[in-house]
């Protein structure tokens, strides 16, 4: 009995110490939940909140660039493509069948929805097709019924109006390539396009404007549950060009089936109005993306589409070069107005003879003469007095020889050569006999079109120091142009030659003259050998341009400006083997001065009536 | 032979009257304030739906609740006279699941009744309490102390524990090996015996380990570095911890727990409910249902304290201590203190069978407090 009751106190104590354990055991449980819930509340916060929202940027339509009259040469459109969200549809498989009866699919097509489905959950949209027409979209619409689980969508895709002939100045946009720089979270949005090329490049920034945020909340499965929060994006920024539409697509297509570069500059503001390179690319095409073999077919092309051929093409001068040439000699005294030079057609320099164009010689030429009929011994001859240094030297200040550098990418250099030049390049001294071939703007020298174009502002606006820019100018605001140390006589000396290859008989470009109002043009042409013509060849009969494969033709040059008494705009004009400056780029030249100034007169008018 | 309707003092024999009026008022309340909060839950863990489970939760809450209130009347000597034929019909149901069980969970716990499905290792937690503390209310003190005292009783939690564990069910097996560990220690087994069987215990850990199925080990390497495997097995603590520290100590509101109705947080209806209580209703709600676990194990002991039988008092400790467990592997499993082994929290997640075993053990332990003053003889 003793025992016994011993076994209930034993209980009764044991039991107590029991339920004294169980007590300290459940505090030890609000001990770990004040130490997860107050002491590590803030750090598992932040755990569930990235677990349940999801961050997308939200894409800012890109900027709109308009040309100088507000005409659009780059926009967004408009672009729909059809989804299929696989939980909206009982049958996957039956409604793209029902879809293909619509609008066919390629096999890859297919196995690439196929895979797609197969990755991403039900909810998820797969791409079927994009860029749909509206036409396309209305059939899907209409068949609706048939098409369970099919959606259509808008995004917005890149669309240049005027396609490829703006193409080298507008550029185009493409998809982000390893080699981008990522400096902007934007860049790493799937789809995202940015600046490949001319105006979309140089403004990429301030077309791209800013990402938005949109805030979402997902599932465990990445469903999206709600819309928490949305801070709308900054649209890209407007871009004014210095463009004309107008006479950007007449440059385009006054070169028809012809390559080359055509760049019309106001003189006085240095506003690009017209800059075109031929043949060139369809940017919108670009922008959705090439296959492989379209790329191959533009990059093997003869000519040349995918190359800026007024930035990235370095040619001859030829014969435009005289002006530089005329200028040097004047300024340094080596010539004046009055000095003359006999052409016989040819001369010699030691054993070896340099030949005019002409081969029966223009007979006694002053520096007017030389430039309307093109006289090449003239030029040998003032080139030798003047030495191929003071040459370059006043190349060099009309802008030949280095870059002009608009913004655009893949500008070349060009090259103007002098002795040093020559020490360095090869070890040898300068020859004279490079001096004459020089002095008619053959030899090593070589220019781009926009360098040409800027040599022919800067003497027609008097010699001043006009830069060629893409950006629209107010009509206040042209800048303040520096004067060139060249005497406005000698200038005055060139420009009379230039005005007399046009416009007097026996110029070389009098076939191209035009009288607009009493308005005409004042210009140059030139002609440059790709191949060199051989002693036989000149014994036995040269050639005909006409005969020769085009790869060996001549390149055809004209630079000009116009009015021809108060100029305002000039223009550079380079056709690769046009064969001949005169038949071929200066009529070119001359249209174009023409319509810049038949629309000035035009928009004159129209701001008349309107007023 | 002694005889449970024969009385041999005047309060042997109570009437139904007396015996309902006898009944705890404040522990009932503790249970329905218990099981109101898991309809709650429930109710939010279908986002604001009556089904698919708060409504089958409170069918079956009303059903235990008769269960425990019919228990309660029933005399606690009943309870004591049929304990080992309740244990040994319960084995051999354990024995049956294991012959053929129904296959559900990818383990054999069940049989199928048809009507509802039988967890036969649920029956177990109250069938060895009762002939555990019939055992030992026949036993004197000094058997107790002896070991060869301890054999019939050690092959009474044996034999079940490693049919259950076979099933393979870990944590029942477990809360019976505990649940038992307990009684003994309450009835004064010495304390060198835990200490040997614990030594026992870890030398033989790495040939448990090998008996472990795999999932099972996962499961305790997961516990020990859940960044192991954070999408797979590691994903649920890492995911419950979140959910639980989110919740602060005001909580996100009821309906607003971001980590349960979005779906990151596993099982939110069943085990790991307490994560989105407390992830919902902060640390106030979660501590507030610690404390009611509290009373409801503190009224428990009362009771057992109160009681003038051996029998009673033990088998009111046993039923209290198998809660306590329940209550304890659960919170301590989703707060990331111990392993899953996949222990319910009782009366809160969803689950027939724990609702009916954990009701008639309350209503067994109403029974003890109810007829605590009936002698039990030593026979």
């Amino acid at each position: 009995m003793n025992r016994d009751n011993d076994k209930g106190r034993v209980l009764i104590n044991r039991s107590l110490v029991l339920g004294g354990l169980q007590l300290l055991m459940l505090l030890v449980v609000i001990v770990r939940l004040y130490y997860l819930q107050v002491y590590q509340a803030d750090k598992y916060r932040t755990l569930s909140d990235e677990n349940r929202i999801s961050t997308r940027l939200l894409v800012p339509p890109r900027g709109v660039v308009y040309d100088r009259n507000g005409e659009m040469l780059a926009t967004n459109r408009q672009n729909f493509q059809a989804l299929i969200v696989a939980e909206q549809t009982t049958d996957v498989s039956k409604t793209l069948g029902a879809f293909k009866r619509i609008m066919p699919l390629t096999e890859a097509e297919e196995e690439k929805i196929r895979k797609d489905l197969k990755k991403n959950r039900s909810f998820v949209p797969i791409k079927i097709k994009d860029n749909l027409s509206w036409e396309e979209v209305a059939k899907i619409q209409l068949n609706a019924p048939d098409l369970p689980g099919i959606v259509i969508d808008e995004g917005l895709s890149r669309y240049y109006p005027l396609g490829e002939k703006a193409a080298h100045v507008i550029g185009y946009v493409s998809s982000v390539s390893d080699k981008d720089v990522k400096d902007d979270p934007l860049l790493e949005v799937p789809g995202f396009k940015i600046g490949k090329a001319g105006i979309e490049k140089l403004y990429e920034k301030r077309l791209r404007g800013r990402g938005g945020n949109l805030k979402l909340e997902v599932n465990a499965y990445g469903r999206v549950m709600k819309e928490i929060e949305r801070i709308d994006g900054v649209a890209g920024e407007r871009i004014d060009l210095s463009i004309d539409a107008r006479l950007q697509t007449k440059a385009y297509e006054l070169f028809g089936e012809e390559s080359g570069a055509a760049i019309v500059l106001d003189v006085n503001s240095g506003e690009i109005l017209s800059f075109v390179s031929v043949p060139a690319y369809d940017p919108n095409l670009l922008s959705q993306g090439l296959s492989s073999i379209e790329w191959n077919e533009l990059n093997k092309n003869e000519k040349k589409p995918l190359m800026n051929k007024a930035l990235a093409g370095q040619y001859s001068p030829g014969s435009t070069f005289k002006m530089v040439v005329a200028l040097a000699a004047l300024e340094n005294g080596s010539i004046n107005s009055q000095s003359r030079s006999y052409c016989s057609g040819r001369m010699f320099l030691g054993n070896h003879a340099f030949h005019c164009w002409k081969k029966e010689g223009h007979a006694y030429v002053d520096v007017v003469q030389a430039l309307q009929h093109s006289c090449d011994i003239f030029f040998y001859e003032t080139a030798q007095k003047l030495g191929i240094n003071k040459i370059a030297s006043m190349a060099r200040k009309f802008g030949l020889g280095q870059k002009i550098d608009v913004g655009l990418e893949n500008e070349k250099e060009g090259l103007i050569p002098d002795s040093d030049w020559k020490r360095r390049r090869f070890g040898e001294s300068w020859q004279q006999g490079e001096s004459l071939i020089s002095g008619i703007g053959q030899g090593y020298i070589l220019t781009t079109p926009i360098q040409l174009a800027t040599m022919t502002a800067r003497i027609a606006n008097g010699g001043y120091l006009v830069e060629p820019t893409f950006e629209k100018m107010s009509d206040h605001n042209t800048p303040n142009l520096k004067k060139m140390p060249v005497s406005a006589s000698n200038v005055a000396l060139v420009k009379q030659g230039m005005f007399d290859v046009v416009n007097v008989p026996g110029g070389t470009a009098f076939g191209s003259r035009f009288d607009f109002n009493g308005l005409k043009m004042a210009g140059k042409t030139g002609t440059t050998q790709v191949r060199r013509i051989t002693m036989k060849e000149r014994q036995t009969g040269i050639v005909k341009q006409e005969d020769l494969p085009w790869k060996y033709r001549n390149h055809a040059l004209f630079v000009g400006y116009a009015p021809h008494d108060n100029p305002r705009y000039a223009v550079a004009v380079l056709v690769e083997h046009g064969r001949g400056g005169s038949a071929v780029a200066a009529p070119i030249g001359g249209k174009l001065l023409l319509e810049a100034l038949k629309l000035e007169a035009e928009d004159k008018k129209e701001a008349e009536t309107d007023n | 032979m002694y005889k449970f309707y024969e009385t041999s003092f005047k309060n042997q024999r109570l009437s139904f009257k007396e015996k309902m009026q006898s009944i705890s008022f404040s522990y009932v309340m503790l249970i329905l304030l218990l099981a109101a909060i898991g309809v709650v839950m429930l109710y939010s863990a279908a986002n604001g739906d009556w089904s698919p489970w708060a409504l089958n939760q409170l069918i079956r809450f009303g059903l235990g609740f008769a269960v425990m209130i019919v228990l309660a009347m029933i005399d606690v000597r009943f309870f004591m006279r049929y304990a080992y034929l309740f244990y040994f019909a319960t084995l051999v149901l354990l024995v049956i699941v294991e012959v053929s069980g129904y296959v559900g969970m990818g383990a054999q716990r069940w049989i199928n009744l048809g009507f509802m499905k039988l967890q036969p290792s649920e029956l177990m937690k109250i069938a060895l309490v009762l002939a555990l503390a019939r055992y030992f209310h026949s036993s004197s003190l000094q058997s107790i102390e002896t070991t060869k005292g301890l054999i019939a009783p050690t092959l009474l939690v044996m034999c079940p524990a490693v049919l259950v564990m076979t099933q393979p069910d870990l944590g029942t097996a477990l809360m019976l090996i505990f649940t038992a560990g307990a009684m003994f220690f309450a009835v004064g087994v010495q304390l060198w015996k835990f200490g040997v069987l614990l030594l026992g215990a870890l030398v033989s850990l790495p040939i448990a380990w090998n008996l472990l199925h795999e999932y099972q080990q996962n499961r305790v390497l997961t516990f020990l570095n859940p960044e192991r495997d954070p999408l797979g097995a590691g994903y649920h603590i890492i995911q419950s911890k979140i959910a639980l520290g989110s919740g602060g100590v005001f909580g996100k509101g009821f309906l607003k727990g971001t980590q349960s109705h979005l779906n990151f947080l596993p099982e939110k209806h069943t085990d790991f409910i307490f994560t989105m209580l407390s992830e919902e209703f902060g640390m106030i709600g979660a501590v507030f249902v610690v404390v009611i676990n509290v009373l409801i194990i503190a009224y428990s002991f009362g009771f057992a304290l109160r009681s003038t039988s051996y029998f009673g008092k033990l088998a009111a400790i046993g039923l209290a201590t198998n809660f306590f467990l329940y209550v304890m592997i659960n919170m301590s499993m989703v707060l990331g203190l111990i392993p899953v082994v996949g222990v319910p929290l009782p009366l809160i997640s969803y689950g027939g069978t724990v609702i009916l075993s954990v009701m008639a053990s309350f209503g067994i332990i109403l029974s003890v407090n109810v007829h605590r003053n009936i002698n039990i003889g030593k026979d």
